[in-house]
Order: structure tokens, then C-alpha cells, then sequence
């Protein structure tokens, strides 16, 4: 076993990093948030000449040949910076239903997707950022026009739309398209607990700023164990669902049958452990916690956003519950064809 | 990254669980007395060391195995799923060996390594006092030095196995005068010698786990310090950072197996299991992460060569995941008398859980300052 980021998956992590750092600020950040086109169109075309739209498309289609965990790398420092563009939608939940002749479009930023897999009228998150849906309907995954009207969404960075029609092209059928939209929700899941993590941690780290600096009683606030017990109770839980997050993604990558079991494992600590690392910091913030014009705001409404998306944290447990053989009262989140492997690659080991 | 055994891994667990098959004996599975039987507890510490997994990742020239920390992982985490009692020699092992291959004298390592491996010689820990606990800097126990020799005299308590114990890695202070941390001094000392009396505490489960030193005039000769004299603290701290880092794989397998238990009890109790599932699967989940951690932890100390800071969360998630299962336990076990002598007896026993080997405070402490850089609390 060797739980640690390859050389190479550390550099893809560093290259993140310092490129939404200076890009995207947290002060950028704000201002897209409250803008009224709620994003930057023309960062998608950084994306995509950075290579992270083609991170796991193959080298043919124009993409690095990489897999879901470097994709999830990428998502972890978007998390971090609150990135407001349709990567998640597009990467970590469409792409398992796209063709060639669609990832490679993809990869190369020309075009932006999003799915709806509950029902076709169900929330489609970034609706109004996206050039096509994949909608799953009766037995069949289809392509389809993004028309639709606007929900309202807690999160600016993150909208949410319904369609208005599902009308479309024909992308999968029957046992295949039950498949994919099966790893579809789980990558969902996965890559929802993955930029949780990326944001809690930021979030942590903007207490952390604080604290050491903020005096009062001619100290820095951070000296005095009521609030610093709290955000070591913080980097405790962002820790630990890390660990769950990156399992998750691993399965992922290598189709373990555990790989169920750890993204609704995974979904639910991460939300938690992000919703309760903003309110932690907002309270080591004070009064300057409460305004608008402090960023926490914008990390805490993300927060409650995944933890309110494709599932809440007690119903992912429900759904734990059900994989250790239980039989919980609460009604769990099943993708569709549960019962189905992933694939038959690898056996569990923990359990 | 590989979340799986490797090769070398799957064959090294898989000839391990063979041997604990028929060499664990079933009276010994699980046993909550450990010093009860001190025979039989030795027998299963020789049994331990003849196959070669006592000082599994000792250097090779001190008689250990030296295999990867990853082995010494599955040895802790399967000896703990198996119900195994501890090595009697656990201290000598995780703790007073790794100091003395650290930081002791050629002559310290060729007289006291050996009998450790063979579990031949037993060891405890003589730091804590009782007026110094979190704050092990202030402790008082003197070491005057007279020509070749020190002087002790003084108290140590919480010391498990002092009762049968030939040897302690004892704390003393040397030097009255000097600052804080510079008038400590690390002593091996003979437990046989004049002047040691050792006297059981009492828990509150009715169990003496632990034990008083009492130090009167006792002889240690010069020889026996390690380090450099008034450099104890520093020698200290190299055995605390070891108690941390090997002990992470027994404590996150002893939480599985008893997660493990505990859903097998529900699985037998669908109604009762029903009310509880969410707290259930809570446990489950923080279980997972807490071990998944714990394989993180590993792969970044094996980078950087000796184990972080970041280790206190480990033995802080810990006890407090451990305190809310043997509770969740006894929700579920409604039918159950109210002592059960099992999950009663563990609900009490992991009150210390979050004080032994750090507090939750001083680990929150740890924490704040060495990894997130807050200021200093005092």
C-alpha cells in the first residue's frame, strides 16, 4: 500500500495551485460571484490550454491519457478557489457518457457539458454555463439542448437550471447506459467530496490567517485554546475525509468494488466536514465573519450546496448503512443500477 | 498511489495469519487481564519473537527484521483484528529500543537490544509525575550526581508493566538551576536496584494497568545515561515521537475490530439496529477514514524520514471514535444485563483513552501550533 501523490500527480497539484492563485484570487472570486454573468467564459479556454479538460482523454483525442485521480486533483484546487465554471459538470459528471468524437471536442474547449440524472426535469447544476445535457430517460442516456428556465441556487459560483424539454440525440441504451449512469453519480459523489475538501481547507487556512494575527487582551487570538481547540477540531475532520475523498477517487480510477461504498462515505464526511469548517470560521472571524465583503460567505454557501446536492450526508449514510448489511429507516441515495459492479476488476479488501 | 497490499505485503499478511492460526492460543484472544497470567504472557511474547515479528523494523545489525514501516503496520493491525494480547515487551520495543538505537552508546545497544527481541527483559516508562503530566517539563524527580554515579530520588506514576518490569526509561532532573528543558537527564534504569518500590494503581475499572514508582536514594550509574547528560529532554521527545508512530496501526485496528463487532451485533438485532443505523454507519465511516489516515500518515513519514507532527490526529480521532462505539455498543445492546463484563468494561476503560500517551488537549495543542502555526497558548 502506498497512500501518497506520485511525483507527477504532486507537480499536476503545484501547477493548480499557482495558476488559480494568481488567476483567481480570492478577491476575483467575489467579484464573479456577484456579478451578473456569475463566471469567466473565457477561463474555460485556460483550461483547456492548461490540458485539465483532457486529463483522462486519451492522448489520440488530444488529451493527457490520465485518469479520474488526476482529474480529481484538478477539482481539489478548484474547490480551493471556489472556480465558478462548469468543470464539475462537465468532467466529473458528463464525460462517462460522451464519445470519442465528443471528449475530444471536450478536451479541447469547445464544448461544455452538464447531466440531469434523477429526472429529466430534475436540477441540472450550471445549466446556463453549458452547450449540451446528458439526460438520462427511461432506459437511455440522450444529448440535449441546455434550454431551460434558471432555478434559484444558494451558490452564485454554482447555478442550477431545469430543462424544459428532453428531447435529443441517443447517446446510450439499456444495460449500457444503466452502467454509465451508474459511474456517473458515483464520480458525482466522489468529486463533490473532493472539491469539499479543497474548499474546507482553504477555509481553514483563512481562520488560521486571522487568528494569528487579530489581538485582543494584547495577544493574537489564536493564542487562546477556545479558538484554536475548534480549528484543530477543523484540520482533524478535513483530514479524515481527505483520506475518504482520495479513496474514493482510487476506486474510481481502478473500478474497485468498493467504489460505491466510498464516494457515499466520502460525500457525506466531506460535506459535513466542510459546512462545520466554515461556521468554525466564521465564529474564529467575529463580526468580520458576518459580511458580506469577508469571503467566507461564498465558501459556506458552496458548503451547503454540495452538502444539499445528489444527496444529504444522513441519506449517504443510509446508503452505507445498506453496504454493511443493515437496514436503515432513512431513505438512501442509490444510483441507478446499484447493484451492478462498477466493473469486476478489483475485489473489496476492507469491509 | 496503491491502495492495495502490494505482492511482498499480501504474502507477508497471509503467512502472518497462518502462524497467529495455530500459534494464538484461544484462551488468549482477547484477554483483558494481560499481566493476569505473567507465564502465559511471556510464552506468547517468545512465540512472537522467535518468529522474527518482534522488532520487525529494527535495523538488521541491531538483531531486528528490518522490513518497511508498511510490514510493522500489518503485523499491529493484524495482531489487533486477531484479539492478540500485546507483546510483554511493547515498551522495550516501540519505545525504549528505537531511543537507544537513536541516541544510546554502542555498549547500551549491545547489552540491552538483544534481550528486548527475545523478550527476555521487560521494560516500562518512568516520565509522568504526580505534579507533571501534560506538563512533563516540570517534573522533580532528581538525579544528583556523586563521582560515577546519580542519586534518585523522587516519584514516577502511570507506568504500565512496572510491576514486572527489569528495566525503565526514566525522566530525571539533573540540573535544578538550569532553564526549562536544559536540566533534564534520560537514565536507563535497574529496576531491581535499591530503593525502587513499585505499587499497582487502582483504576476505576477495578484493574491495576498502571503503577506508582516510588525512588528512594536508588544508585544508576553514569553509564546508563542516554544522550548527553541535560539533554534528556530532547532523547524524550525521540520516545514519544516513536510511541505515536507505532502505535497509530494498533489503536486504528483494535477500533476496527471493534466496529466489526459491533455491526455483527446489529446485523443480529435488525429491529433495535434500524433506530441506530445512521450512528452505525457514522462510526463505520469515521473508522475507515481514521485507518486510510493512518496508511496516509505512513506514506509521508516513509518520505520524509522520521514521523510529523500530523500524528496527534490520529491518536485524537482515536479516543474519541473509540469512547463513542463502546457507548453505541451498549445503546444496542438493550437486551444485554447492564454489566456485560465486555462492553461495560470497555466503556470504562476508554474514559483514559483520551488522557494516556497525551491528552486531548495537549494533542488539540500540538495541533494548533506545530500544524497549523498558531501562536503559543502559555
Amino acid at each position: 500500500m502506498d497512500f501518497a501523490m506520485s511525483p507527477e500527480q504532486r507537480e499536476l497539484q503545484a501547477q493548480a495551485r499557482s495558476f488559480l492563485e494568481v488567476r483567481f484570487p480570492l478577491s476575483r472570486m467575489a467579484q464573479l460571484a456577484d456579478s451578473e454573468v456569475g463566471w469567466d467564459p473565457d477561463s474555460w479556454r485556460e483550461l483547456g490550454e492548461l490540458g485539465w479538460l483532457g486529463v483522462s482523454a486519451p492522448e489520440s483525442l488530444g488529451g493527457a491519457g490520465l485518469g479520474f485521480l488526476e482529474e480529481a486533483i484538478v477539482l481539489e484546487e478548484l474547490g480551493r478557489c471556489l472556480y465558478a465554471g462548469p468543470y464539475l459538470a462537465t468532467v466529473a459528471l458528463a464525460l462517462p457518457a460522451l464519445d470519442d468524437a465528443r471528449r475530444a471536442k471536450v478536451a479541447s474547449g469547445g464544448q461544455r457539458w452538464s447531466a440531469a440524472l434523477w429526472q429529466p426535469d430534475g436540477p441540472v447544476p450550471d445549466l446556463d454555463r453549458v452547450d449540451q445535457v446528458v439526460v438520462a430517460v427511461d432506459d437511455q442516456l440522450l444529448a440535449v439542448d441546455p434550454k431551460g428556465e434558471r432555478l434559484s441556487s444558494i451558490d452564485p459560483t454554482r447555478t442550477l437550471g431545469r430543462l424544459l424539454s428532453s428531447a435529443g440525440e441517443s447517446l446510450h441504451r439499456g444495460e449500457e447506459a444503466a452502467r454509465i449512469t451508474r459511474v456517473m453519480h458515483l464520480r458525482l459523489w466522489t468529486a463533490l467530496a473532493i472539491e469539499a475538501v479543497g474548499g474546507a481547507q482553504r477555509v481553514l487556512e483563512l481562520a488560521v490567517d486571522h487568528a494569528r494575527t487579530r489581538e485582543q487582551f494584547g495577544r493574537p487570538i489564536g493564542s487562546y485554546q477556545a479558538v484554536a481547540h475548534p480549528l484543530a477540531d477543523s484540520y482533524v475532520e478535513v483530514e479524515l475525509a481527505r483520506s475518504l475523498a482520495y479513496w474514493a477517487a482510487w476506486c474510481l480510477s481502478v473500478d474497485h468494488q468498493d467504489s460505491a461504498i466510498a464516494a457515499s462515505a466520502a460525500k457525506a464526511a466531506a460535506a459535513e466536514a466542510y459546512v462545520r469548517a466554515c461556521e468554525r470560521t466564521i465564529q474564529a472571524l467575529g463580526g468580520i465573519g458576518f459580511t458580506w465583503e469577508s469571503p467566507v460567505h461564498h465558501y459556506y454557501k458552496r458548503a451547503l450546496w454540495i452538502e444539499a446536492f445528489a444527496g444529504r450526508p444522513r441519506q449517504h449514510r443510509a446508503q452505507v448503512a445498506v453496504h454493511l448489511g443493515l437496514n436503515p429507516y432513512e431513505s438512501s441515495v442509490q444510483a441507478a443500477g446499484a447493484s451492478q459492479q462498477v466493473g469486476p476488476n478489483r475485489t473489496a479488501s476492507a469491509a | 498511489m496503491e491502495l492495495e497490499d502490494s505482492a511482498e505485503e499480501a504474502a507477508f499478511r497471509t503467512q502472518l495469519r497462518t502462524w497467529l492460526a495455530s500459534n494464538l492460543p484461544a484462551e488468549l484472544s482477547g484477554v483483558r487481564h494481560r499481566l493476569k497470567d505473567l507465564d502465559r504472557a511471556r510464552s506468547w511474547s517468545r512465540a512472537l519473537s522467535e518468529a522474527g515479528y518482534a522488532g520487525l523494523t529494527w535495523p538488521a545489525e541491531y538483531g531486528g527484521g528490518g522490513a518497511p514501516p508498511a510490514l510493522d503496520a500489518i503485523l499491529l493491525e493484524e495482531l489487533a483484528w486477531a484479539g492478540a494480547p500485546q507483546h510483554i515487551g511493547v515498551i522495550g520495543l516501540g519505545m525504549a529500543g528505537p531511543t537507544i538505537i537513536a541516541c544510546g552508546t554502542e555498549a547500551q545497544k549491545r547489552r540491552y537490544l538483544p534481550a528486548i527481541l527475545q523478550a527476555d527483559e521487560i521494560w516500562c516508562q518512568g516520565f509522568s509525575e504526580p505534579s507533571s503530566g501534560s506538563d512533563l517539563a516540570s517534573l522533580r524527580t532528581k538525579a544528583e550526581r556523586h563521582g560515577n554515579t546519580f542519586v534518585v530520588n523522587g516519584q514516577k506514576v502511570w507506568s504500565s508493566y512496572a510491576q514486572v518490569a527489569d528495566w525503565c526509561i526514566l525522566l530525571v532532573l539533573s540540573d535544578p538551576q538550569a532553564p526549562r528543558y536544559q536540566g533534564l537527564t534520560y537514565l536507563l534504569l535497574d529496576m531491581h536496584s535499591k530503593g525502587v518500590e513499585v505499587r499497582p494503581i487502582r483504576q476505576l475499572t477495578g484493574d491495576s494497568d498502571f503503577n506508582e514508582i516510588y525512588l528512594t536514594d536508588v544508585e544508576v550509574p553514569a553509564t546508563q545515561v542516554v544522550g548527553e547528560v541535560g539533554q534528556g529532554w530532547g532523547v524524550a521527545m525521540t520516545t514519544l515521537l516513536h510511541e505515536r508512530a507505532t502505535f497509530g496501526f494498533s489503536l486504528t485496528g483494535s477500533l476496527e475490530a471493534s466496529v466489526r463487532e459491533v455491526l455483527r451485533l446489529a446485523r443480529e438485532r435488525p429491529e433495535r439496529s434500524r433506530d441506530l443505523s445512521d450512528s452505525l454507519a457514522q462510526e463505520w465511516i469515521r473508522m475507515q477514514a481514521l485507518k486510510l489516515t493512518a496508511h496516509r500518515s505512513l506514506a509521508e513519514t516513509a518520505r520524509r524520514g522520521s514521523p510529523g507532527p500530523e500524528g496527534s490526529l490520529i491518536k485524537l480521532a482515536w479516543s474519541e471514535a473509540n469512547q463513542r462505539v463502546t457507548k453505541l455498543a451498549r445503546e444496542l445492546l438493550t437486551d444485554l444485563p447492564l454489566d456485560d463484563g465486555h462492553w461495560h468494561y470497555l466503556q470504562l476503560r476508554s474514559r483514559a483513552n483520551s488522557i494516556e500517551a497525551g491528552t486531548s488537549e495537549i494533542l488539540r495543542n500540538i495541533i494548533a501550533e506545530r500544524v497549523l502555526g498558531l501562536p503559543r497558548s502559555r
